[in-house]
């Protein structure tokens, strides 16, 4: 896990998290273990956290026996379905920090993947959890992308029929498209929209058009000067003239 | 799963056989009904398409979409603290509700937590929030069936809670209260009596309903034996919450996990029921009321001194790394899987909401029923639009 110290100075740490981490996890570890046995080296990656949660990578091909053998013993209850596009947006973060220092801060960042890594740009997500043990797994998988560009990865939902709506869902969100999936319509939009809104290359034209105010939420003071210029009929509408102009 | 795929392929012929006898018989005509997307029946804007054989529905479906706002590509355009106020508008009933999953993501991934005050404040907060989003679901249930009385004595009632909410939030709908590190503020003077006497009038409030509703002789017939959903199926489709514990299984998040927060200081009853029927799921939620209004009480005697709020930086970085956290939200099984690339804002958030799973098992459980039963099996499914949409 990774800790950062200078956090851990000025807050209160929990107890509990502190031991739990200490010891290593045989749950989390079995399950990696168990895994590994049914799939050999379909399992690529994996990461744990110990007393917290447990990510595991698999090659694509694996990616349905993965889902059937985690069925097989015991994790029944289907959480999620997701992607994650790991690009950085070309369009710059989210929010800039201000106390950063601004020097040449504008080059995009490399693409780099979380927990367990990654050779792609897209990759699959989903979780599972055992409702007796009451522990839960993240799949991942690495989506390969076709030489025109398409996505496509096996569906889940004669495993576990709730990804149903969740691979519709990703399939529109992200582009990826899902082999043998049984309604393979849109979830949420229109049937003739076009482009994928969850990739990081499709542009949030609400943003574009009207920046948010975002960290910075106050205009910056006007000029001294400019306030003397503006004169008295300015005074209440401005609110920060000092009276000593018209005075 | 075996049983699934052979239900599946056994209904499918079931609807392939319903209309080749339409064709062929041409005695009664196949009908596709639309219900929605502005239908009283539904709970805002929800399209179902069913199509019908008679009076039994073939095949069914329900449409969303039709309030997607985006909520995971907008938080990928704001700062950690900015996203709770977008996400308080998930589940709109029960708002408070989703900010906590959210913050202890961040907190999770900032390795802090939130003082013990403001954990026990947090779950106080959380149960009131329930206590608004599931007593209008019981007052609501009335009304599916024609009766007018219990939604006005819900409304009633739930003015109580929200104006608790109102009292130590500032907002009544969207507190927007929760903050990466603790709360935004302790608790006014006063709120801890006036919370032990709502509580007081909830507990009536759900023994009222009981008796008008769940002993009317024709709630009970319009909901025993009707939607039954076994545990297997429940599980496979991701159904959490009551709708889960009304299939048999005995699983609660604030019970079944660790958290930082105060669910395990008191005692509570984690109930269940083994029918899996419309009755059984809203039978739970009303035991469920009564047990957070439990939880509320104890929890209103035990609150430890301290500040509500740890020492977090002004300007919050979360550092680079991937977190999962879900709780036991009014409607289910509520959660973010937040990704962090260790600046201002979040990188990816997926938003596991308790709806879109409680809502993926309409098609199959509304096959085979009759037309009126479709509003009470929705209706006890019990989803938000919010929170099917996002």
């Amino acid at each position: 896990m990774q800790r950062s110290q200078s956090w851990s100075a000025v807050v209160p740490l929990s107890d509990t998290d502190v031991e739990a981490s200490a010891s290593p996890d045989e749950l989390r570890d079995g399950i990696v273990a168990a895994l590994t046995s049914d799939l050999g080296d379909g399992v690529v990656d994996s990461h744990v956290v110990s007393g917290d949660d447990v990510w595991v990578r698999v090659a694509a091909e694996s990616w349905v026996a993965a889902g059937q053998a985690l069925h097989r013993r015991g994790f029944t209850y289907f959480c999620f379905l997701s992607a994650i596009d790991w690009m950085p947006s070309p369009y710059g973060r989210g929010e800039d920090d201000p106390s950063a220092d601004d020097d040449g801060d504008d080059t995009v960042d490399e693409m780099r993947s979380g927990y367990t890594g990654g050779d792609t740009r897209f990759q699959l997500l989903a979780r599972v959890v055992d409702p007796q043990r009451h522990v839960g797994v993240t799949l991942k998988a690495d989506v390969p992308e076709a030489a025109d560009g398409s996505l496509a990865m096996p569906t889940w939902v004669p495993v576990y029929a709730g990804a149903n709506w969740h691979e519709r869902e990703t399939a529109e969100m992200f582009g990826i498209a899902f082999i043998g999936h049984p309604d393979p319509r849109k979830m949420y939009l229109p049937g003739d929209f076009e482009g994928h809104p969850l990739r990081k290359d499709f542009p949030l034209l609400a943003r574009m058009v009207k920046p948010w105010p975002g960290i910075v939420d106050v205009e910056p003071m006007p000029e001294k000067d400019e306030a003397a210029e503006g004169g008295t009929a300015d005074d209440n509408a401005t609110g920060e003239t000092d009276g000593g102009a018209t005075s | 799963m075996t049983m699934l795929s052979e239900r599946q392929q056994l209904s499918y012929i079931a609807a392939q056989a319903a209309d080749a006898r339409l064709n062929v018989e041409l005695e009664t005509e196949g009908m596709t009904l639309n219900i929605g997307p502005q239908h009283p029946a539904t709970h805002g804007t929800l399209r179902i398409i069913a199509r019908l054989d008679g009076e039994q529905v073939v095949w069914a479906e329900p449409s969303a979409g039709y309030m997607h706002r985006g909520y995971e590509k907008l938080t990928e355009v704001r700062t950690f603290p900015q996203v709770t106020s977008l996400i308080n508008r998930i589940d709109w009933l029960g708002s408070f509700a989703n900010e906590v999953p959210f913050i202890l993501a961040a907190e999770k991934l900032m390795d802090i937590e939130a003082p013990p005050r403001a954990q026990h404040i947090r779950t106080i907060l959380f149960e009131l929030s329930r206590i608004a989003n599931v007593g209008l679901f019981l007052g609501d249930l009335g009304v599916q069936m024609g009766a007018v009385t219990p939604v006005f004595m819900a409304f009633r009632d739930r003015e109580y809670v929200l104006n608790l909410i109102e009292g130590a939030t500032g907002g009544r709908f969207h507190p927007n209260f929760d903050r990466i590190g603790g709360l935004k503020d302790d608790l006014p003077k006063g709120w801890i009596d006036e919370t032990k006497q709502v509580m007081k009038k909830l507990r009536r409030f759900c023994d009222e309903i009981d008796d008008l509703l769940f002993g009317n002789e024709i709630f009970q017939s319009r909901m025993r034996g009707v939607g039954v959903i076994p545990s297997d199926i429940a599980l496979q489709y991701g159904l959490s919450g009551a709708n889960l514990r009304a299939s048999g299984v005995e699983w609660d998040l604030r019970r079944d996990q660790s958290l930082p927060m105060a669910w395990d200081k008191v005692d509570w009853k984690v109930w269940t029921h083994p029918d899996g029927d419309s009755w059984a799921r809203c039978w739970v939620r009303l035991q469920e009321v009564r047990e957070s209004t439990k939880i509320v009480d104890q929890l209103l005697d035990t609150i430890p001194a301290g500040p509500v709020m740890a020492k977090v930086p002004r300007i919050i970085k979360v550092p680079e790394g991937e977190a999962w956290v879900s709780t036991e939200n009014p409607l289910g099984e509520m959660g973010y899987y937040v990704v962090s690339k260790g600046d201002l804002g979040p990188f990816r958030v997926k938003i596991r909401s308790a709806s879109f799973n409680n809502m993926s098992i309409a098609p199959w459980v509304l096959k085979g029923v009759y037309v009126p039963d479709i509003i009470t099996i929705l209706a006890s499914l019990y989803f938000i639009l919010g929170d099917i949409d996002r």
